[in-house]
């Protein structure tokens, strides 16, 4: 199937409007209230300083109701630009939170599957593939072993230092790395990793990582980049360009 | 100026419990600075006879990933709920968190089971339904850096230091940076709100430093996460950081207070990049300047030694700050590994000074 049907295939499955999705997410019914588009939430916003990202002229096409324009705005790179660090929610006067808007948005882009269509917005795989398999492997969101220069050069020669030497220096610092025992970076146990995988298949959470997986597979192809698993051809190309 | 604000600082205040705590652990705290959580644990145990439970169930709470857009609300709101019900198992009722991204997540989410009561009873259905548990809402919920904001006079009445150069006398010029998540999201949450947070200037003005008020203050680090996460969209991050920083310049401080792991972690790391990329260095003499957390400050002026608290895995040498304060360190033992054996010490940077 080609891509294109496959996401109208899914609308019509189990999409009656964009809008009525929208509607069902919390943070979108506690984010919008009546936004007067006084552009506060702009001025303060750390994102729209360094890209090209307005949320106040994200909140206005949300709440003109303009099924066009909000799938236009789902398939677009600007709703993957916040930072997500809620400064606005701290100065709207209208008690609006944009960034829990735009949480909604990010939410229902992927699960109709266009996120796909901006190059911002097909970088999720990327972070499944690091943030979120991390999570399900050690029960951490970030983990030392999988932090190396190449990928994180900024973290720099003290780190670097710190990692190739970790078995000496995190005894020296009294941690319990790899160890089955209560302290700092101890082994997460197979109970507990097995409650959050549990957690995951219950709560949408194992779906919305395979929904990833499986819309950016077709979009790799389309892309002509390899696709297999981990740190593949489309992984490198969406973590680093 | 500092002193009116003060005033409407002290105006804005939230309960801390008294002792027996559930401690939360941070994903990035462990990992970047390795030996701060066991020195917080320390503190509240040794220094303050405090009873604090570092549980070995517990998981992460997966808010980088949410805030990166990568889960749905329902996932973390249930791992939430999973880490309050181990709290209970345990036999506590009073939940510290280490990490200012968690304590957002955690109060948000206590926050919309209160404006939409059917999500807190789907979640206590899905959590059953995953895992068999069950589970009571904290009776106090709080950020590791309240509860040494609490106990701030009984520190500095231990302490063998204060924030005060012995040089020349004066009080250190001391930045505070608090993590967006810790107030900006729900004022009522923090010790003097978004506004006027007082967490970690309370502990400058109790510890003997001079608060340090400058233009872009409150601004963000810069994390941004999904931003920082992906290589391609950490000039994000590095922007914001350095907007902080040349507003600070004029000032120049002696070091900086973090009460966010991440905040922590990119006010450190980001002066290596600008100094490299650059050839910008913010401290002096080609150094840059300290950026240390609120228990690691504490351990420091309570006479641990510098390298037991972990201080040598900071990229921004910590050394010209510890010479104001005059703390007393062994350099040869700096980079030792356990049992002093020798493991060589950090390559170094091109242009930022590093000891």
């Amino acid at each position: 199937m080609r891509l294109k049907d496959y996401q109208r295939f899914k609308r019509t499955r189990y999409m009656p409007t964009l809008y009525e999705e929208l509607e069902k997410d919390v943070r979108y019914r506690e984010g919008l209230k009546a936004c007067f588009n006084c552009g506060v939430c702009t001025a303060i916003c750390p994102a729209a300083e360094v890209s090209d990202y307005d949320p106040r002229r994200i909140l206005n096409i949300v709440q003109e109701k303009d099924e066009t324009a909000l799938e236009e705005l789902l398939k677009s790179d600007e709703i993957w630009r916040c930072g997500e660090c809620l400064s606005c929610k701290t100065r709207c006067p209208r008690g609006n939170t944009p960034c829990y808007v735009i949480q909604a948005l990010r939410g229902l882009s992927i699960e109709t599957g266009f996120f796909i269509e901006s190059e911002q917005g097909r970088k999720q795989l990327a972070i499944k593939r690091t943030v979120g398999d991390h999570i399900l492997k050690y029960g951490y969101c970030v983990y030392i072993d999988e932090v190396d220069l190449e990928m994180y050069p900024e973290q720099g020669p003290v780190w670097n230092w710190l990692r190739e030497n970790r078995g000496s220096i995190l005894q020296r610092l009294n941690t319990s790395y790899n160890k089955d025992q209560a302290g700092t970076l101890r082994r997460t146990s197979k109970k507990s990793l097995d409650d959050l995988k549990k957690i995951f298949d219950e709560t949408g959470g194992t779906k919305r990582l395979e929904k990833i997986e499986r819309y950016s597979s077709l979009k790799a192809k389309e892309l002509d980049k390899d696709f297999k698993e981990g740190k593949d051809e489309y992984f490198r190309y969406l973590y680093n360009k | 100026m500092i002193s009116r604000k003060n005033d409407i600082w002290a105006a804005y205040q939230k309960e801390i419990a008294d002792d027996h705590y559930y401690f939360a652990r941070s994903c990035i705290r462990q990992n970047i600075f390795p030996a701060a959580e066991n020195l917080y644990l320390n503190i509240l145990k040794d220094v303050l006879g405090k009873d604090i439970f570092d549980d070995i169930k517990q998981t992460t709470c997966t808010g980088i990933a949410y805030h990166s857009g990568l889960i749905p609300m329902e996932t973390i709101m249930t791992v939430v709920a999973r880490q309050f019900a181990l709290m209970n198992e345990a036999g506590y009722e009073n939940f510290v968190v280490s990490c200012v991204t968690s304590f957002g997540i955690y109060v948000e989410m206590l926050e919309t089971w209160k404006h939409f009561p059917e999500t807190e009873q789907k979640t206590r259905e899905a959590l059953k339904r995953a895992t068999g548990m069950t589970f009571s809402i904290p009776k106090n919920l709080v950020h590791a850096s309240d509860v040494i904001y609490k106990f701030r006079e009984e520190i500095a009445a231990k302490s063998k230091y204060r924030l005060v150069n012995v040089n020349t006398g004066e009080p250190l010029k001391v930045v505070d940076h608090i993590g967006c998540h810790y107030a900006k999201i729900f004022p009522s949450h923090g010790i003097g709100g978004a506004e006027y947070p007082y967490v970690l200037a309370g502990l400058i003005d109790e510890w003997g430093g001079q608060q340090v008020d400058y233009p872009e203050r409150r601004h963000c680090c810069g994390f941004g996460f999904r931003q920082y996460l992906l290589k391609s969209n950490r000039g994000y991050s590095v922007s914001n950081s350095k907007k902080k920083f040349d507003s600070m310049l004029p000032f120049k401080p002696d070091l900086i207070i973090a009460n966010c792991p991440g905040c922590t972690f990119f006010l450190d790391r980001w002066q290596y990049v600008i100094a490299e990329q650059e050839r910008i260095t913010y401290g002096e003499n080609g150094y840059g300047i300290p950026v240390l957390t609120y228990e690691e400050i504490a351990g420091l002026l309570l006479g641990n030694d510098p390298w037991d608290i972990g201080l040598q895995t900071h990229q921004v040498s910590v050394e010209p700050v510890l010479n104001k304060l005059g703390i007393l360190y062994n350099p040869e033992q700096k980079y030792n590994g356990f049992n002093g054996e020798n493991i060589g010490s950090p390559e170094y940077p091109q242009v930022l000074k590093c000891i």
